[in-house]
């Protein structure tokens, strides 16, 4: 086992930087997702750790051994890291048997001995008794489990994960998911887990890295990420969230300070030492926004669209202060909200986010 | 581990290494010492051959006689190949994998067995002719004895080659762009005229390129056709220098194949500045289009062309092996005269013969074996690798291809002529220069397929093994060559088919001892005895066919793309 150190790493194709001064510190038995949006560089972070692509700045540690500086690039077979490819990368040629050996083949492990780590590996991914099918003869999930007794026969120190449930349907999905999450329970391997879906991030990772543009955007827990997102990006992307602009009226106060939000004041939680400012940005999201009852304070907006999801409506509503933020809420049954009807909204929460540094 | 680790690299390193001498050895060697001979023959700067030369008047007038038959047989070959292409690729008509196997045929049948077996058709002594008692009377010469002869058998052999690489080009034409003309109102004419054969441009024009370069380097066809009535071009020209003069005229002959490498290469700048005029890129992928449905005209569609396989296929092979069983040349065919005893002179009898059929498959064997051991690494360098240098390794294989055959034999005699310097052997009057220029002619046709193979495999699965801990030469070994196995292994069965009979080479640096089967059927048809050249070629044009059949049978398990004949 052993952690992995990203430090100030950068990777540029030609003029464009894939992967921008990006440092990630993962802890020895961490699970750490990359999550972000389709060419935000988290796959090129992916093939920078495993070495399959050269760093153009900065270092990667495994363990504490450099692999990958600007002058030094330990190749990919010298690296000990595990990966489970997206599309499995199962040899076509061999049996499930031969592909979960290959590796053990390759470190010179003895026949008795390699006969009987690929049955654990089997056994451990309850394979046991495919070992002589051909890989075209196995279901998608059958062949990611495969790859991932593959993977693990050599006992990697750090595991790499592509997209590994990308094309698989979504029951199988979320069968995986739990497999992985006992897996890692129960090995303890540092994880590097790749993907684009925020809820697998959200339900393995113990932190996930949002990356954007080839940036590192956010490192941190799945909770701290929905509730304290770092920037506007990080705030809609996950669970769709709301931006909304807004004045800072008070000092940071144990966790809290006091906002004006299209013209309606209120409380919302916020990071130590915020003072009051213009043109911040509040991040809350649809459970936050309610109808304001009569009497109440809120603000106006005009119904753009009811979306009836079966118990609730989602409704879509533009303010009438500022009609370029669409937000939306879900209104229990009776669902009486219908485009073009004006509505009396009020934010319950929310959480303001913290002034974005410059770069 | 940092030992290790230097070691593996070292692997990379080697192997770079390796295939990079290789191409040195086969390319840049043979091209930079026919230019030296041309520039500084004797090992002093002087224009002299080029001023003989450029002053002869047969050079000039091989030269008008190579662009002739040229312009010619790519313009026939182009309008017949992009016609039949259209009308298999386009129309419902029935029975395609037949015809097509049929139709590429001539492609894989050696040059000089083509002409062989035409020539066999016509003329006063045909027997095929005289079986239906119609061969014109004694004396007249046989109408095949011409440039126009020369130009329609160029297209008869050529012809395959356009017709796959437009079919090529038609089965990556996306439907949406003909259902849109469609839709426009545009009827199937209009459509072809106006959007398909437009955008298939490149691809006509890539073929009429790569078609012209085949036609001024053939040697085989003008060589039966055109020496007997004296029309010289370049090729035969060199040949005849060569055997009437030997090695003493290499400077100028070196020129003469410099003059046809240039001819060859104005084609193919021709077809870079036809492509680059206009924006032919296609963007989407799609499905092909409905084939058209011809209606009442599919029957006579389709009787055409198993006409036209009558025509170019049957009755001159046809004609072949009435020769090959006839006892004489010019005695008439009937059951008294006919008998297998030219096939057991030419296997059994005839030392040269034996030993030619002996030399070819070993050559063949060889090249094609070689070829294979040489394009999985060179194949994995150009597909995958990501070194500047790719490209320019990829141009280095594919150029003595592209350049005519008689350049590489002339090169290879250049650098042969004297024993292999510090090592004293010496290789010239032997199978092995054969072996030499085969190997630097033939090593793209093993690397196309191999590459194109290679564009199938996902890298991931490469990249498993790495990750696994495997070095280079064990992912090539375990996991790279049993994948682009059978795309190299099919490219080895053309280069094999294409070197058993081949002339064009062999014809320039064979010896006593040295022959080859293509160079066999040549001198016995020259020696007037066309029966054991028919014989001879029978058997060479079965070994093709068998093995085309063969090929055929074991498609499914093959890369899509690597045999050409195939979708």
């Amino acid at each position: 086992m052993a952690g992995l150190t990203i430090d100030n790493v950068t990777k540029s194709f030609g003029d464009l930087d894939a992967v921008r001064k990006v440092s990630i510190d993962v802890q020895n038995g961490e699970f750490l997702a990359v999550l972000g949006p389709s060419g935000c560089g988290k796959t090129t972070m992916l093939r920078l750790i495993a070495g399959f692509e050269q760093v153009t700045d900065g270092r990667i540690l495994i363990g504490d051994k450099v692999v990958s500086d600007r002058n030094m690039h330990v190749p990919p077979e010298r690296r000990r890291v595990g990966i489970v490819f997206q599309n499995y990368a199962l040899w076509p040629h061999m049996t499930v048997a031969e592909n979960i050996a290959y590796p053990l083949k390759v470190a010179k492990v003895g026949k008795a001995e390699r006969e009987k780590r690929v049955e654990d590996a089997l056994a451990l991914v309850n394979m046991q008794g495919y070992g002589d099918r051909r890989p075209a003869n196995l279901s998608g999930g059958q062949r990611q489990r495969v790859a991932l007794a593959r993977c693990l026969v050599a006992a990697p120190s750090l595991v790499l994960f592509d997209e590994p449930l990308a094309n698989l349907d979504v029951h199988l999905r979320a069968s995986m998911e739990d497999e992985f999450a006992a897996f890692h329970k129960r090995t303890g391997t540092t994880i590097v887990y790749i993907t684009h879906d925020q809820t697998e991030a959200m339900a393995l990772a113990d932190r996930i890295a949002v990356m954007d543009q080839g940036r590192l955007i956010q490192l941190a827990t799945p909770r701290e990420l929905f509730r304290e997102p770092a920037n506007a990006m990080v705030a809609s992307f996950i669970a769709n969230g709301i931006v909304l602009p807004a004045d800072v009226l008070t000092a940071e106060e144990s966790g809290h300070c006091r906002v004006r939000v299209l013209g309606t004041e209120f409380v919302v939680r916020c990071q130590p030492g915020e003072k009051p400012r213009q043109k911040a940005l509040i991040c809350c999201r649809s459970a936050d926004i309610e109808p304001a009852a009569p009497g109440e304070p809120g603000f106006e907006g005009t119904v753009t669209r009811s979306v009836y999801r079966g118990g609730v409506g989602r409704i879509e509503v533009a303010p009438t202060d500022a009609p370029d933020c669409s937000l939306h809420f879900d209104q229990k049954e009776p669902v009486t909200l219908e485009p073009g009807m004006t509505a009396r909204l009020r934010i319950g929460s929310g959480w303001l986010i913290p002034e974005e540094n410059a770069g | 581990m940092l030992q290790s680790l230097k070691m593996r690299q070292g692997q990379e390193m080697a192997l770079t290494t390796v295939i990079a001498a290789v191409a040195v050895v086969l390319s840049v060697l043979p091209m930079s010492r026919l230019l030296l001979e041309v520039v500084f023959p004797g090992g002093e700067l002087s224009v002299a051959a080029i001023e003989a030369g450029l002053a002869n008047p047969a050079t000039w007038r091989a030269t008008r006689n190579t662009l002739v038959v040229g312009i010619g047989g790519t313009v026939l070959a182009t309008l017949a190949g992009t016609a039949v292409a259209l009308l298999v690729a386009l129309t419902n008509v029935r029975g395609r994998r037949l015809f097509v196997l049929c139709f590429v045929l001539p492609l894989m049948i050696a040059p000089q067995i083509t002409a062989l077996a035409w020539l066999q058709l016509f003329g006063p002594a045909s027997p095929f002719l005289k079986l239906f008692g119609i061969a014109p009377p004694i004396g007249t010469p046989n109408p095949l004895y011409s440039p126009a002869g020369i130009v329609l058998l160029l297209a008869v052999q050529y012809a395959p080659l356009v017709f796959l690489m437009v079919r090529a080009g038609l089965r990556r034409l996306p439907r949406e762009l003909v259902e849109a003309a469609q839709s426009g109102g545009a009827g199937p004419f209009t459509v072809l005229w106006t959007v398909i054969l437009p955008l298939m441009t490149p691809s006509i024009v890539a073929a009429a390129a790569l078609t012209f370069v085949s036609c001024v380097g053939n040697f085989g066809i003008p060589a039966f056709l055109g020496i007997p009535a004296n029309y010289l071009v370049l090729p035969t020209l060199i040949y005849q220098r060569l055997a009437g003069a030997g090695p003493s005229v290499l400077p100028e002959v070196a020129f003469l194949s410099v003059l046809i490498g240039v001819i060859a290469m104005a084609g193919i700048v021709a077809q870079d500045i036809i492509a680059r005029r206009r924006d032919f890129r296609i963007g989407s992928t799609s499905l092909p289009p409905q084939p058209y449905n011809l209606g009442r005209w599919r029957v006579v569609a389709e009787t055409v062309m198993w006409l036209v396989i009558v025509a170019i296929l049957v009755l001159p092979l046809f004609g072949l092996v009435l020769t090959s069983l006839i006892s004489a040349f010019g005695v008439p065919v009937t059951w008294e005269t006919v008998s297998i005893r030219n096939y057991t002179f030419v296997l059994f009898e005839h030392a040269a013969v034996t030993r030619s059929f002996r030399n070819s498959i070993f050559l063949s064997l060889a090249a094609a074996g070689f070829a294979v051991l040489v394009a999985v690494p060179l194949g994995y360098m150009v597909a995958w690798g990501r070194s500047r240098w790719t490209k320019a390794l990829n141009l280095a294989v594919e150029l003595p291809y592209a350049l005519p055959g008689v350049v590489m034999a002339i090169a290879a005699l250049l650098i042969f002529l004297r024993p292999i310097p510090l090592t004293g052997i010496h290789i010239y009057n032997t199978v092995w220069i054969i072996l030499y220029a085969y190997l630097a002619r033939f090593l793209v046709l093993a690397l196309r397929p191999t590459v194109s193979g290679y564009h199938q495999i996902d890298r991931a699965l490469e990249e498993a093994a790495q990750i696994t801990g495997a070095g280079l030469l064990m992912r090539l070994r375990t996991i790279i060559f049993p994948l682009v196995a059978p795309a190299a292994l099919a490219g080895a069965l053309l280069i094999f088919m294409t070197a058993l009979s081949e002339l064009t080479v062999s014809a320039l640096i064979w010896s006593s001892g040295a022959e080859t089967v293509g160079v066999m059927i040549f001198s016995f048809e020259q020696g007037g005895r066309s029966s054991e050249a028919a014989a001879i070629s029978v058997i060479a044009v079965a070994v093709t066919a068998a093995l085309m059949l063969l090929a055929d049978l074991f498609a499914k398990k093959l890369p899509s793309g690597v045999l050409p004949w195939r979708d």
